[in-house]
């Protein structure tokens, strides 16, 4: 096709605009420019045009609908598509109506609080409706899914030990060799044991494992509710009488109960190995030794406060992944949101209770 | 320009996945201007012909030419300047969920002509929207809140939006009511005409095969087993094409398109 030339006249009369060759897209730019540069009244001679797309008609057509231009020596094809073209003339807006600022950021302040509050009240909901199906579970033991238990166990439990035990073992290297480097000061080294010991047993072992857990397998439950819930799994489910409470939420709040005081109990495991391996090869304490010191200074009660603490964590976990994949409506965006809400909402509530037992058993005295 | 090269021309396509032969020794031509429907069953591997011809899907082996230009194996800037000379509507829309119906359709605007003002490319977004038989309220909604129908109309009015020579359509009446599909016919129909389309049509629809398609091509039996118009498929003695026209539904659709008088 041949550059398209195009000629403009302007006299006292107004302006003839004649484009040549091709009027589409690929010239809008400068079509629309020239045409700009125009004064009225403007009068558009298409007797040289070869090829014009809608965009190009839509160029004309706008044109003569603001200025008043006259459009002239218009093929029959042109014709029909400057028809077209003014046939389609509804404007549309193309960004959603925004209110002033002060507005939005008040409407968005009053969304999250009542976003906060129904979360709240959901979660209440959500949390009853399990108790509901454990307890119809006690009753008719038998609707018990055995075999969806054992195979969360396996992805909540089993498949976590290998990633656990190696983030525990480093906590335990870190927190002594931290430990030791500040100790040396006061020639108190020997004390990194008891701090090893006793941070992990009764604080850092269960509340990493609860952290990683969330991580895990919480986000892992949110997405694959969420997901069932988008294809209508959940919605087939219910009409055909299956209670999604029981089939779908349960098996995942008994793996997640029950697996992760095993897991904590794992990762102090792990821990104190690091720990032991770090004091024997820094500060020469053979690993008999440092079993030894273990057994006299963490008291019992200090690995009761880590294990008591671990299914609470593991059903908080459970609750919240599950609870906000149920919430998943719409879109499959939302089950990215809700995935993520999912693990910072269920690590939040584990820190906060920890906290709360923090200050519990204090109080009770199992210092 | 009829009568010279194929504008999509498909020779010895295979495509498989693990073990599952999808294509096998597949050709296909496809002439400048016509609208050509393929049909086939289940799984013969529709959508898979139609993401090998754009690229998206790379075969074991055959060629491939779209507009002339051999699509395999291309640098993706060379491909770029064939991108931009077809629209393509994928069979759920797949319109960007974060940028609004008119943003979506000023996206491949943007891509290819950064230097169009706003206010022109704001009104050439709204007229492609109004083409398609959207509502003007719909160009500021987001894709998740449009029901079945609007997210095809948006879909189209994107593939159109460089008014492309080509235009692929991936199933584009499924999941829409008889009237709005009736619609969406016609509105394909008028607009290949306007605009001297060539439009690849995978679809489901009799009626839609009846009322807008030149040609048909049959996918069966890993390759296009027949290409041509629909009195000339029902004269071939292949037992899924007599099945598929004759069946009852087939005899409706053409019932219904004698009717009418093809558009």
């Amino acid at each position: 096709m041949a550059e398209p030339r195009r000629t403009a006249g302007a006299n006292t009369d107004g302006a003839t605009y004649a484009p040549a060759g091709a009027l589409t897209i690929t010239r809008a730019a400068t079509t629309q420019r020239e045409i700009d540069g125009l004064p009225d009244p403007l009068t558009i001679d298409l007797s040289r045009v070869e090829r014009m797309d809608t965009v190009g008609a839509w160029i004309l057509y706008r044109t003569k609908r603001d200025r008043g231009a006259k459009i002239v020596g218009a093929g029959e094809t042109e014709a029909s598509l400057l028809e077209q073209v003014s046939e389609y003339d509804v404007p549309s807006r193309v960004r959603p109506e925004q209110r002033p600022a002060l507005e939005r950021v008040l409407a968005e302040l009053g969304g999250w609080v009542a976003d906060a509050g129904l979360t709240f009240v959901g979660l209440l909901g959500f949390f009853g409706s399990t108790l509901i199906g454990f307890g119809n579970l006690i009753r008719r033991p038998r609707r018990f899914r055995v075999n969806a238990v054992v195979q969360r166990f396996d992805v909540v439990g089993v498949r976590a030990l290998g990633i656990i035990g190696l983030m525990s073992f480093l906590i335990g290297i870190v927190v002594g060799q931290q430990g030791a480097v500040q100790l040396e000061q006061f020639g108190a080294e020997v004390y990194t044991i008891n701090l090893i010991g006793r941070i992990t047993v009764r604080e850092l072992g269960v509340l990493m494992t609860a952290i990683m857990v969330a991580g895990r397998s919480g986000s892992a439950f949110a997405a694959q509710i969420g997901t069932m819930k988008l294809t209508e799994e959940i919605d087939a489910m219910r009409t055909i009488g299956v209670s999604p409470i029981e089939a779908l939420v349960i098996p995942r709040m008994t793996a997640a109960v029950l697996m992760m005081p095993l897991l904590a109990f794992w990762a102090i495991l792990m821990s104190l190995l690091g720990g032991g391996i770090f004091v024997w090869l820094e500060l020469g304490i053979p690993p008999l030794t440092y079993i030894q010191r273990l057994q006299e200074v963490i008291p019992p009660t200090d690995l009761w406060i880590g294990l008591i603490k671990a299914p609470v964590f593991g059903f908080i976990i459970a609750l919240a992944g599950c609870f906000q994949g149920m919430l998943v409506e719409g879109t499959s965006e939302q089950v990215g949101a809700r995935t993520t809400t999912a693990v910072v909402q269920s690590i939040f509530l584990v820190i906060v209770l920890d906290a709360v037992f923090a200050v519990f058993f204090t109080s009770v005295g199992w210092k | 320009m009829t009568g010279a090269k194929p504008i999509i021309e498909v020779r010895g396509l295979r495509n498989s996945f693990g073990e599952q032969v999808v294509h096998e020794n597949l050709d296909l031509s496809v002439r400048r201007g016509e609208i050509l429907g393929v049909v086939g069953g289940s799984g013969t591997g529709k959508s898979v012909l139609m993401r090998s011809i754009i690229g998206l899907q790379k075969p074991d082996e055959g060629e491939v030419e779209v507009l002339g230009e051999n699509m395999i194996d291309r640098a993706e800037d060379e491909a770029k300047s064939i991108r931009r000379r077809w629209g393509i509507l994928f069979q759920n829309g797949a319109l960007f969920s974060t940028l609004t119906v008119a943003e979506n359709v000023e996206v491949p605007i943007r891509e290819y002509f950064p230097y169009l003002r706003p206010p022109l490319l704001d009104e050439i977004a709204s007229y492609k929207i109004a083409m398609t038989g959207l509502p003007p309220d719909a160009g500021p909604k987001f894709p998740s809140e449009l029901s079945g129908g609007m997210t095809k109309r948006a879909g189209l009015a994107r593939a159109l939006a460089l008014d492309p020579e080509l235009l692929f359509l991936d199933e584009p009446t499924s999941g829409l009511d008889p009237i709005a599909a009736a619609g969406f016919d016609e509105l394909i129909r008028s607009l290949q005409k306007q605009l001297d389309l060539t439009v690849f049509l995978i679809t489901h629809d009799l009626d839609s095969l009846y009322a807008i398609c030149d040609r048909v091509a049959v996918l069966a039996d890993h390759r296009v087993i027949a290409v041509g118009t629909i009195p000339e498929l029902l004269a071939l003695d292949h037992p899924w094409i007599q099945e598929y026209f004759n069946g009852p539904r087939g005899r409706a659709a053409e019932a219904t398109a004698e009717e009418h008088g093809k558009a």
